[in-house]
């Protein structure tokens, strides 16, 4: 070297600032991206217009969800392959006026559980006595997931459960009790599921039904005849199970037509939402996958085109869990969120935010992740995420839970995993080359994330101040306004853990507005009808929807929270038929119940 | 990983010879595998998290290589070694943010030329790059352990044509004798922790390794000089990686050649100090 010293000790001086940088950055990104402070309920309301009190107990609700215990063979990672299934799902089985809350169990012999309303705080389960509770008994699977939509328009919900298992469908006889209906609906005779959604994907005013296929269809979870049923790859398996669209023919019978359709994968499906976000009238299908990359089906109301890579979102592959649609910048556009892994050190997937990219629509519409930029992007090994105005601002918010399997808190099964991991096919397929759990833990007890949007294209983690403070390992959220008072409540879903209802308590001053739509040449349940409300010089849309997130459904009422002093110039809903309704000056504070014109 | 693979390993070719039909001067050849490993990787598979991140990698080290190598030998340093240096972070670095890919690379390049001893660069500068932002940023940074397609073909035809170019440049030794005991010790460690033997093998069958085996290892810089003591130093990278891996780090080859590599040339320097000083008290008596 010949430099001078001046110059020797000015590379030291950058070699230490280069060193330094990462400490730096973590300082500015760990100050500006939450609120970790834990207060009281004033202090938060004050500070953020919310907070959230957990009254599972106190609602009378008790229930606590326990893992399936697979076939023997699978004994060393049990934990593992055992790890989903607690789910929760929003509906108003007897059209009471109050939303009911339905949630899964999934060992053998366990029971589901449906959650009448008693409109008085308190929750009663009613689900053995409508005969929808004992649905995991031996021989026929366990349940992953259930989505209500009303098939046959007779405006009561209908129950698809979906399981690794015998896939059960249920038709709500005018909430008095339910019929199983499996067999005459031709469904099939094993399905290993994680998702499913309601929706009209053809127009016909008849809901239709997709099934994501997680396992091989062809596996019998408790009865192995071999061991390799595990993906041939982290990032790139295609072995997983297939998919089903079942066409609603009108009988009561469906016809699966996913072939026909366009929709042909073997991706392991996690995750399915289903909105038009091209503004064509048809729903477009959006599926997260595990062990790779995203989908997006591109509806034209006859058949599905596969896009992903085309758009931008299914090109990296990630570890899917969650699909979620949601207006965050009211701009009358959807962004999509994805949650993924990450892990400190060890694997950053980093969950995705799709924002479509300004100057794009229609059919070439393009999105951008823009997690990173959003501050959405770190959340743990994530799973179900819902956006929902949660301190009624007038900008959605996002509610994601967490925590994949804890046990032994001081020993992880990390190491194992990534060793597995990385490895050939041949290894990382066949399940009896995973290294044993042995009580470990692999991201477990993790802090949940409560994301304010400040509307301006930054999200603030805020869920340690305003109560949400649990470290279950959370899997399912759905939001609903469960006491009708014009705020969303938070419903979590644990697996091996107890069901969560977070009452959440809002800044009065903050005002709201929902909507509960009934088709009438459209779906009765109104799934698909979008709502975009303008007030105060803004808008913002929503879409009802026949299940997203992560195995759950919201409530089918769409909230809108408006912020202080709002002036709301109109609401204007397009029904899946294409009918176009305006209604003029709607009254804020108040829920509208609108019929699709005749 | 910036090796500078124009090391005059192959003896001049006769004159007599004629010259084959397709030739490649010897510093490209690694350059053009790594090339060849990230588009099959990327097209195959979509191995990279986006080319602007790779990209940013890639221009970091060579322009930070460039401005370096005029401000202290006054010339402009080839860039082949610092295209491998970028386009290893690139590949090996994961991380949603674009700043640990300019970081990283730029650690690696600016370590060649501050951690010198006796005018040798001591760690290789990529797994010193590497090493450093698993360290210090394991909230934004991992490595690539897991994001590349798990199938055979593509690790085959890896392995093959690695192992052809790590042999026309007269290091395959390293690689060898690194894997034979990778192998080794992966039976033994099955042996000690009872997990399955395929579960201990199967990271060397991943693509982090691939890189690490026909990269990292095998640097001129930055390995010691005689074929002996190449083979020694390697095998105790590959012990200390098993201990490492008894203690359940997930990057264990890195640390591991970030302990034992410096230590290595430090050992050789010392050891060629001491000769010099014989031999001079030699011809001075």
């Amino acid at each position: 070297m010949t430099g001078n010293r001046v110059a020797k000790g000015f590379l030291v001086l950058f070699f230490v600032a280069l060193l330094a940088t990462p400490l730096v950055m973590k300082r500015v990104s760990g100050g500006r991206g939450s609120d970790r402070a834990k207060v009281d309920a004033k202090t938060a309301l004050a500070r953020h217009g919310f907070y959230l009190e957990e009254v599972s107990h106190a609602a009378g609700i008790n229930f606590v969800h326990h893992s399936p215990k697979l076939d023997s063979k699978l004994d060393p990672i049990m934990p593992e392959v055992a790890s989903m299934g607690a789910s929760v799902s929003i509906v108003d089985f007897d059209r009471d006026g109050w939303p009911d809350i339905y949630v899964t169990n999934s060992a053998i012999g366990s029971k589901n559980a449906l959650y009448r309303n008693m409109h008085d705080g308190t929750f009663k389960d009613v689900a053995s006595e409508m005969g929808i509770a004992d649905v995991n008994q031996q021989g026929t699977g366990v349940s992953m997931g259930a989505v209500w939509g009303d098939f046959d328009n007779d405006g009561y919900e209908d129950l698809f459960l979906i399981k690794w298992g015998r896939p059960e469908l249920f038709h709500n006889d005018h909430g008095h009790s339910f019929t199983r209906v499996t067999e005459q609906a031709g469904l099939p005779s094993w399905i290993n599921a994680n998702t499913a959604i309601w929706f009209d994907y053809d127009g016909d005013g008849l809901l239709d039904l997709f099934v994501g296929g997680y396992y091989s269809e062809d596996i019998d979870l408790w009865h192995l005849t071999t061991t390799r049923i595990m993906p041939e790859s982290f990032e790139y398996a295609k072995n997983g199970g297939r998919k089903y669209l079942f066409h609603n023919l009108g009988n009561g019978k469906f016809e699966e037509v996913s072939g026909k359709v366009g929709i042909d994968s073997r991706r392991w499906a996690l995750a399915a939402a289903a909105a038009d976000l091209r503004g064509t009238g048809h729903p477009d299908l959006f599926i997260a996958n595990d062990y790779g990359v995203a989908e997006l089906y591109f509806n034209d109301g006859k058949r599905f085109h596969e896009v992903g890579e085309k758009t931008g979102v299914g090109f990296i592959p990630k570890s899917g869990m969650n699909a979620a649609f949601g207006d965050i910048l009211n701009q009358g556009r959807y962004a999509v969120y994805v949650s993924n892994i990450s892990e400190d050190g060890i694997l950053i997937q980093g969950n995705n935010l799709w924002v479509p990219k300004e100057g794009t629509a229609g059919d070439t519409i393009q999105y951008q992740n823009l997690a990173r930029d959003f501050g959405v992007e770190l959340g743990g090994w994530s799973f179900g995420g819902q956006f929902g105005d949660l301190n009624n601002d007038g900008t959605l918010d996002l509610y994601l839970t967490n925590g994949y399997i804890s046990l032994d808190r001081n020993r992880s099964y990390w190491y194992d995993f990534s060793k597995v991991a990385g490895g050939n096919s041949t290894i990382i397929g066949d399940a009896k080359n995973w290294p044993a759990f042995e009580g470990r833990s692999l991201s477990g007890y993790q802090s949940k994330r409560v994301w304010l949007n400040d509307g301006a294209g930054k999200f603030v983690d805020v869920a340690q101040a305003v109560g949400a403070t649990d470290t279950y390992d959370g899997r399912s959220v759905a939001l609903v306004d469960l006491w009708n008072r014009g705020v969303l409540d938070v419903v979590v879903a644990n697996q091996n853990g107890p069901l969560l209802v977070y009452k959440n308590t809002v800044a009065p001053e903050n005002q709201w507005i929902e909507f509960e739509l009934e088709g009438t040449t459209s779906n009765r349940s109104a799934i698909g009808a979008r709502v975009t409300l303008f007030w105060n010089g803004q808008q913002q849309v929503q879409e009802v929807s026949g299940g997203c997130g992560f195995a759950s459904e919201n409530d089918r009422r769409l909230h809108f929270g408006l912020g202080k002093n709002a002036q709301i110039q109109k609401a204007v809903i397009r029904w899946p038929s294409g009918k176009v309704q305006t209604i003029e000056k709607p009254a804020v504070n108040q829920l509208h119940k609108i019929k699709e014109a005749a | 990983m910036s090796q500078q693979v124009t090391a005059p390993v192959l003896p001049p070719p006769t004159p007599t010879r004629r010259k084959p039909l397709f030739s490649l001067d010897n510093r490209y050849i690694a350059p053009a595998f790594i090339t060849c490993i990230l588009l099959t990787g990327h097209l195959t598979f979509g191995i990279l998290e986006s080319y602007w991140k790779t990209l940013l990698a890639i221009v970091t080290s060579i322009l930070l290589e460039l401005a370096l190598g005029q401000i202290f030998y006054r010339k402009w340093i080839h860039p082949a070694s610092a295209y491998i240096t970028g386009i290893s972070v690139g590949i090996l670095v994961r991380s949603p943010a674009y700043w640990p890919y300019a970081l990283c690379s730029a650690l690696s390049i600016t370590s060649k030329y501050v951690l010198r001893v006796k005018g040798r660069h001591i760690w290789n500068p990529s797994n010193f790059g590497i090493s450093a932002m698993l360290f210090l940023a394991p909230e934004t940074v991992a490595s690539l352990s897991i994001q590349w397609g798990n199938y055979l073909l593509p690790m085959l035809v890896i392995w093959a044509l690695g192992s052809a170019i790590i042999w026309r440049l007269r290091r395959f030794h390293i690689t060898g004798i690194y894997v034979a005991s990778f192998i080794a010790f992966a039976f033994l460690r099955s042996w000690m922790t009872g997990s399955p033997w395929q579960s201990e093998i199967a990271p060397i069958t991943g693509p982090m390794y691939q890189l690490f085996i026909f990269f990292m290892i095998t640097d001129p810089k930055t390995t010691v000089r005689s074929k002996r003591g190449q083979c020694l130093v390697v095998f105790l990278i590959a012990l200390l990686e098993m201990i490492m891996r008894l203690d359940q780090i997930v990057y264990a080859p890195f640390y591991a050649l970030f302990i034992v590599g410096p230590i290595a040339i430090l050992v050789e320097i010392w050891m060629d100090s001491r000769r010099a000083n014989a031999a001079q008290l030699t011809v001075t008596q």
